[in-house]
């Protein structure tokens, strides 16, 4: 089994694949066992994918890169747990494709910012960030207020995450275009949505424009962060991994 | 007998024709994406001390000016100059001309230039993946894979055709590089697209699983594209520029296979008490931790080189740059370490503190190595008797020093500082500070890190510059001896 070194050093195939197998190993140990232990992802209720319109507005927030300055991961640390609520669980991610968990706070964690601050609120503050908080160093994104939200292949959208493995049904992808506008619509009949999707938050979110805006989109999104899971009624040892 | 006599006699064989145009365009290139690169990060740096520097637009957002920057800086400058100094290297150390030849060549530097400026354009318009360091979209993507496989080709293909019987330490660093970058690629890039006519796609991994292979992926972009490449530069330019054979055989042997086989493993430190289970963290943990030591195998290898040389700093100040370089090398190689105890990530992680340590990696070592190297190599393709103002890369050495020092000392203040404030308490048992308290303590910090960047921009002009002027200069006459090529 012992190899002289000058073997591989005159060999550059051999070279090859010995550099390939050594440098595949790290990755298969701690790469596969996450597909295979069941345990990685905790057993909670609640979890369902996107609604169309969140799905829409959490592109944008993909888009313009709010990850690189807002993580979406609660440590559980006292201070952490404290100031953005309960530490975040593998579930609550997976239907993130990809993942948002972030690097780096340059603003504060978003994980459950869902419900925290009103509509109004966010359209106010993604506008003009120092209008609402002074202090800050966001930039303003005061287009979205004006953009048109393009929806037109939202189904397409739909499948190829179904293609993927998210269980968006056939219904779902069929009323992909309708779920989406009447979460935009206070005065639609939302049933069929929320029975879709439990817990969308229906509103008008960019009040004062007509049709749907990107604004819309992405506020519906950051409205539904960190609000699925329900933790008053979970055991902790549902929680172990 | 006069090598001339001996070349017409068959006792030396000559050395082929290299494909060195390639090599000059690709550090010309080089040049030119190390000032862009630089010059993002001062606009994005100032942003963070005044953003009403975006503008309201779309397009000069942090967000979407943020991965122009990383890009830029890592697969623009520093992959332009990897492609550029490995062709030069694996020629040369292997005595064969590139496979190939230069139509191959070709096609792999501007193949790969396509691929840099589809992917910075998409950036500006909001096409991104949303993973740091694999931002490209999937269309971006396939054609780098191409490009790639171009590159293996050219490479592996050159190392076959070799004279020399072994195969140079430079090489198994290059050759990790390629081979580890292209699997990499492949596994963290999967994704569908919604159609095939449009830019967006969604990742085939998601959740925890795409955390881990993301950041299996981001961390070994650092470790084979920053660091096992630059290594393969290292140990062919500081010997040659030193003109000292490589320190210790064994020792590239030992600290090469160590490297390449636990680098792999680290990633997992970037996902420190989140929803990753406990095992991988550890697991990661460790291994970043075992990393210092063939991490500071290579940075002795680098230093020890300079043996009986160490006066040669004193007169030439592009051997200053590499040494220097591998100084950086072995310090932020022992601060990552650090980092990734977890005690201490418990602290650092989302804090600038890891932007600090990036750029003691990214500035202090990669970008330095490759100034060394340059000062080096630009002299020797354009066959100039050296560099057109000595005093110059002094200058740019000094000014590039300092910037650095700025910027990662602004940052480990600001880091642990803002780390320090998020988890303290008031005597009542409340949290002390809101969050944007923590993010208006940071502004002087923030001053200070532009100041630090703006020197390393200027310090990069007044090499574009020494550049350009020693390019411009008449080239000497080529000996047979120096340059028997031309006896072929």
């Amino acid at each position: 089994m012992f190899i002289r070194h000058e073997t591989i050093e005159k060999n550059v195939i051999l070279m090859m694949v010995l550099t390939l197998i050594t440098v595949s190993i790290g990755g298969l140990v701690q790469i596969i066992p996450l597909f295979t232990i069941e345990s990685t992802i905790e057993r909670v209720d609640g979890m369902r994918p996107y609604s169309p319109l969140e799905l829409a507005g959490r592109n944008i927030y993909v888009r313009e890169g709010c990850y690189l300055c807002h993580s979406q991961q609660i440590r559980p640390f006292k201070d952490e747990v404290e100031r953005y609520g309960h530490y975040s669980l593998a579930a609550e991610s997976i239907y993130d494709r990809p993942f948002q968990w972030g690097s780096k706070r340059t603003g504060p964690d978003l994980a459950r910012v869902g419900g925290r601050y009103s509509n109004d609120w966010h359209v106010a503050h993604l506008g003009s960030p120092r209008a609402v908080v002074p202090e800050s160093v966001m930039p303003a994104y005061p287009f979205l207020a004006e953009r048109s939200l393009a929806y037109g292949d939202i189904a397409d959208h739909l499948r190829a995450l179904r293609a993927l493995g998210t269980p968006y049904s056939d219904e779902m992808i069929k009323n992909a275009r309708a779920d989406l506008e009447a979460q935009a619509d206070p005065d639609a009949d939302p049933t069929g949505l929320l029975k879709r999707y439990p817990r969308a938050v229906v509103a008008k979110f960019n009040q004062g424009t007509d049709g749907i805006t990107e604004m819309d989109a992405l506020v519906a999104y950051l409205q539904m962060l960190g609000t699925l899971v329900k933790f008053s009624d979970l055991p902790p040892e549902r929680l172990r991994q | 007998m006069s090598i001339q006599a001996a070349i017409s006699a068959g006792r030396i064989v000559p050395p082929p024709r290299y494909v060195e145009d390639v090599v000059r365009v690709a550090m010309v290139l080089t040049m030119f994406w190390g000032i862009a690169a630089f010059l993002a990060g001062v606009v994005i740096a100032a942003q963070l001390v005044c953003p009403e520097l975006s503008f309201d637009s779309p397009y000069l957002t942090f967000g979407r000016l943020r991965p122009l920057h990383t890009s830029a800086a890592i697969f623009a400058f520093g992959g332009t100059a990897l492609i550029g100094t490995s062709f030069h290297v694996v020629q040369r150390t292997c005595r064969a001309s590139l496979f190939g030849g230069a139509p191959l060549g070709w096609f792999v530097l501007f193949g790969y230039q396509l691929f840099i400026v589809v992917a910075a354009s998409g950036y500006l318009l909001g096409i991104t993946q949303s993973k740091e360091y694999a931002e490209p979209e999937w269309y971006a993507d396939l054609w780098l894979t191409v490009v790639w496989i171009a590159y293996l080709i050219a490479y592996a293909g050159t190392i076959i055709k070799r004279v020399e019987p072994h195969i140079y330490v430079a090489n198994w660093f290059y050759l990790a590089f390629i081979i580890t970058i292209a699997m990499l690629h492949l596994v963290n890039n999967m994704a569908i697209p919604v159609s095939y006519v449009g830019s967006k796609s969604y990742s085939a991994w998601s959740g925890v699983q795409d955390a881990m292979i993301q950041w299996w992926y981001g961390h070994n972009a650092v470790g084979f594209f920053l660091t096992a490449a630059f290594l393969g530069m290292m140990y062919y330019f500081i010997p040659k520029a030193a003109n000292r054979p490589v320190y210790s055989y064994r020792l590239s042997i030992v600290h090469f296979w160590s490297l390449v086989f636990m680098y792999i493993w680290a990633g997992p430190h970037h996902l420190h008490y989140t929803s990753l289970p406990d095992w991988a963290q550890t697991l990661g943990m460790v291994f970043s931790v075992m990393l210092w030591m063939p991490s500071w195998g290579g940075m002795i290898n680098g230093l020890m080189t300079l043996s009986g040389a160490w006066d040669k700093l004193r007169t030439d100040p592009g051997l200053r740059f590499s040494v220097t370089a591998v100084g950086f090398y072995g310090m932020a190689t022992f601060e990552g370490p650090v980092m990734s105890i977890k005690a201490v990530n418990s602290l650092s992680h989302y804090t600038d503190w890891t932007i600090g340590h990036v750029h003691s990696g990214a500035l202090g070592w990669v970008a330095f190595i490759v100034f060394g190297t340059m000062y080096y190599l630009v002299p020797k393709l354009w066959n100039r008797r050296g560099m057109w103002s000595t005093r110059l890369i002094s200058w740019h050495y000094w000014i590039a020093t300092l910037g650095i020092v700025l910027y990662i000392t602004a940052m480990w203040v600001s880091g642990i500082m803002q780390g320090l404030m998020w988890r303290a308490y008031d005597e009542l048992g409340f949290l002390q500070y809101s969050f944007v308290e923590t993010v208006a303590a940071m502004k002087p910090f923030y001053v200070i890190r532009l100041l630090g960047g703006v020197g390393f921009l200027s310090g990069g002009l007044i090499m574009a510059y020494n550049m350009w002027r020693t390019i411009r200069m008449e080239a000497v006459e080529a000996s047979v001896a120096a340059r028997p090529v031309l006896a072929a």
